[in-house]
């Protein structure tokens, strides 16, 4: 308990300094969120000058920080510049697509990781093993627009079997309940449209978990070989049970340990990290907009965009550390 | 040597190498060794001598780079080498059992001792119900049984705890109880207690002698410990550099040591009788295993060595009951 009160402690240092960065970065970067909103209309001067104050943007910096603060520490996230409403509902409507990209991503990542690092410890040195290893080194290298790219171009332009972009079809929308459409599309016993979500979930989620995929392999893996080597793995043969089960239950149980922890700090940066995935599948999440709103200084909304993000970041932090005590029976939280 | 159908395990000939950069390492190099039934082998030999590498030959458990090259292992006359893994896991764990140095490494840290005693049962126990409560319920019996055996109060509420929560002296009593929870015919036990406390060496050491007359089953005890053996063990075995050198009755051996290494382990042993006197270490070290010439192994270390220790030495039968390898045993070296 007393691991829980401090980490939630750790989030007010961090979330302040976050906000601090965030909004100096905002403030220096070139460009002017009015003059972008003008655009080619004319106004006078008077009207300039009062869409200015309106905003809040006449005020000097310190003042504006204070002020984005004081309103944050009651929820209040500001209005967003260009949709006229406040911050904190247009994220969320945004939000549930990137959830579930990232947790597709996560469980494809899970999915694949585990099982080929397994195997590459098992079969060390052989072609098993040089494919993962190998492998593992292009899946952390390869950029995620440019992989992306070819995934659409494989798949959706010369093989047609998966969508371009999107989250669904037309005909296969639903009413939304949780947000995530691949549980309405199920809710709503739509099994079509909740295949038709599936493809459209693929291969963004395959882009965004590559690198997650290629690190949790080479940590699954060096984490087996390391348990393997260890007497309690010779005293598991020694006692005649099965392969598998040491294996499984002996030598896994040990790896998944930083396996796992891994995973969970590696999902909080797949929920910060998909804006080039999201702009590239034309993905509509928090990822797209974020982009969109650095491109009209929407200041308000990346704002809160990037302290969700940093929360997200620590509470999977945190959660990383919960379940390293659940596997690990030696430390108590 | 004697081969005799009587024998729980017999082994001749082994040789297990291990394939390194420098070279083929030599770590056992034709042993041959007899288990009686009902008996305790006391092993001896400093590290590197290839005791630990000969049992795990013999448990199937040499692990690459090491492989077994020659020899035959039979354990109640199966050759154990020409079993298939599976036949080999059936024997492993059930008829021979194995204890480790260090339970606290020994045993998974990340599962509870009951599931780590209950699966040698699940493995092997064909008295156990099929399937189902009363199965789990039959294991479970057993599983206290055998703790409360080894001494552990309270087994059946200790199940679900995990070994960081016993102290070392109880680790090594339930590694003792997970390897024996088969009733096995041969336990080996590998230097029991290198990793313990003088006063829970004593007691761990009268744990294994007395469930050795209980299930009278036989039991391979290694260590470097002659005190050790003279207590414990009816015969003893000495290893040296990966050959046996000396080998008999426990009383003979270490009353009357034929060859020179022998009487050097017993000289470097400090006694309460010699006090005052510095006690005598064997110069120089355990040789190379690698690309070992074809002579006495223990010639470089040897204060009784003559220039007919450069050949092979066989090893040579004292009398009905021993054997050593040195090539001066006719010769009357004591005063």
């Amino acid at each position: 308990m007393g691991r829980f009160l401090e980490r939630l402690l750790q989030l007010i240092p961090v979330l302040l300094g976050v906000s601090l960065i965030v909004f100096l970065m905002l403030a220096l970067t070139p460009g002017d969120p009015v003059e972008i909103m003008i655009g080619d209309q004319n106004m006078t001067a008077e009207q300039e000058a009062l869409l200015r104050s309106d905003l809040g943007l006449d005020r000097p910096l310190p003042e504006r920080f204070l002020n984005f603060l004081g309103n944050a520490v009651q929820g209040d996230f500001g209005t967003s510049y260009f949709h006229r409403r406040p911050v904190s509902e247009v994220i969320s409507e945004r939000l549930p697509a990137t959830i579930e990209l990232s947790l597709v991503a996560m469980l494809i990542a899970l999915a694949t990781a585990i099982p080929l690092g397994v195997a590459a410890a098992i079969h060390k040195n052989t072609i098993i093993d040089r494919i993962a290893t190998v492998g593992s080194l292009f899946g952390v290298s390869l950029p995620g627009f440019w992989f992306g790219i070819l995934l659409l171009m494989l798949f959706a332009v010369h093989l047609r079997l998966l969508p371009v972009s999107g989250r669904i079809g037309f005909e296969s929308e639903v009413p939304s309940v949780t947000g995530f459409l691949l549980i309405d599309t199920l809710l709503q016993g739509r099994f079509s449209a909740f295949l038709d979500a599936l493809k459209h979930i693929l291969l963004p989620a395959i882009t965004l978990g590559l690198p997650m995929t290629a690190i949790l392999t080479r940590v699954t893996r060096t984490a087996m070989l390391e348990v393997m080597r260890q007497d309690y793995v010779a005293f598991a043969e020694a006692k005649g049970i099965s392969r598998r089960r040491i294996l499984f239950r002996h030598a896994l149980k040990n790896a998944l340990i930083p396996t796992v922890s891994v995973a969970a700090i590696e999902t909080g940066s797949l929920l910060g990290g998909n804006m080039i995935v999201e702009t590239v599948f034309g993905w509509p999440g928090l990822g797209r907009l974020v982009v969109e709103s650095i491109f009209v200084r929407n200041y308000p909304l990346v704002q809160a965009a990037v302290l969700l993000y940093a929360v997200t970041y620590v509470l999977m932090n945190f959660v990383a550390d919960i379940l390293y005590t659940v596997l690990n029976p030696r430390v108590k939280l | 040597m004697s081969g005799t159908m009587g024998n729980l395990l017999e082994v001749r000939g082994l040789r297990t190498v291990f394939d390194t950069r420098a070279g083929e390492v030599r770590a056992v190099d034709g042993v041959d060794l007899d288990v009686r039934p009902g008996e305790c082998l006391g092993v001896v030999g400093e590290s590197g001598s290839g005791k630990s590498v000969t049992f795990a030959s013999v448990m199937g458990l040499v692990r690459s780079p090491g492989r077994i090259e020659e020899g035959t292992i039979r354990f109640e006359g199966r050759d154990l080498r020409a079993l298939s893994p599976k036949e080999l896991r059936r024997i492993r764990g059930r008829h021979i059992a194995m204890t480790m140095q260090d339970a606290l490494t020994a045993l998974n840290p990340a599962l509870t001792i009951g599931e780590q005693i209950l699966e040698v049962l699940y493995a092997h126990d064909e008295t156990l119900p099929s399937v189902g409560r009363a199965r789990t319920e039959a294991a479970r019996k057993k599983a206290v049984e055998m703790l409360t055996l080894v001494g552990i109060p309270s087994a059946d509420d200790r199940l679900r705890y995990y070994p960081h929560e016993f102290s070392g002296g109880m680790r090594q009593r339930i590694m003792i109880a997970i390897a024996l929870a088969c009733r096995p015919k041969l336990l080996i036990a590998d230097e029991p207690t290198t990793a313990l406390d003088v006063t829970i060496q004593a007691q761990v050491l009268e744990l294994i002698a007395d469930i050795r007359t209980r299930l009278g089953m036989s039991v391979v005890l290694i260590t470097h410990d002659l005190g050790v053996v003279s207590e414990y063990c009816d015969r003893v075995m000495v290893l040296y550099a990966g050959q046996v050198v000396e080998e008999g009755p426990t009383a003979a051996v270490i009353g009357d040591p034929r060859h020179p290494y022998t009487k050097g382990l017993l000289r470097s042993i400090p006694r309460l009788s010699l006090r005052g006197q510095p006690i005598e270490p064997i110069e120089g070290q355990v040789p190379d295993l690698i690309g070992l010439p074809p002579q006495c192994r223990f010639y470089s270390r040897c204060n009784e060595r003559i220039d007919a220790c450069l050949q092979p030495i066989a090893m040579r039968e004292i009398g009905a009951a021993r054997r050593a390898r040195c090539i001066r045993l006719e010769e009357e070296t004591r005063p």
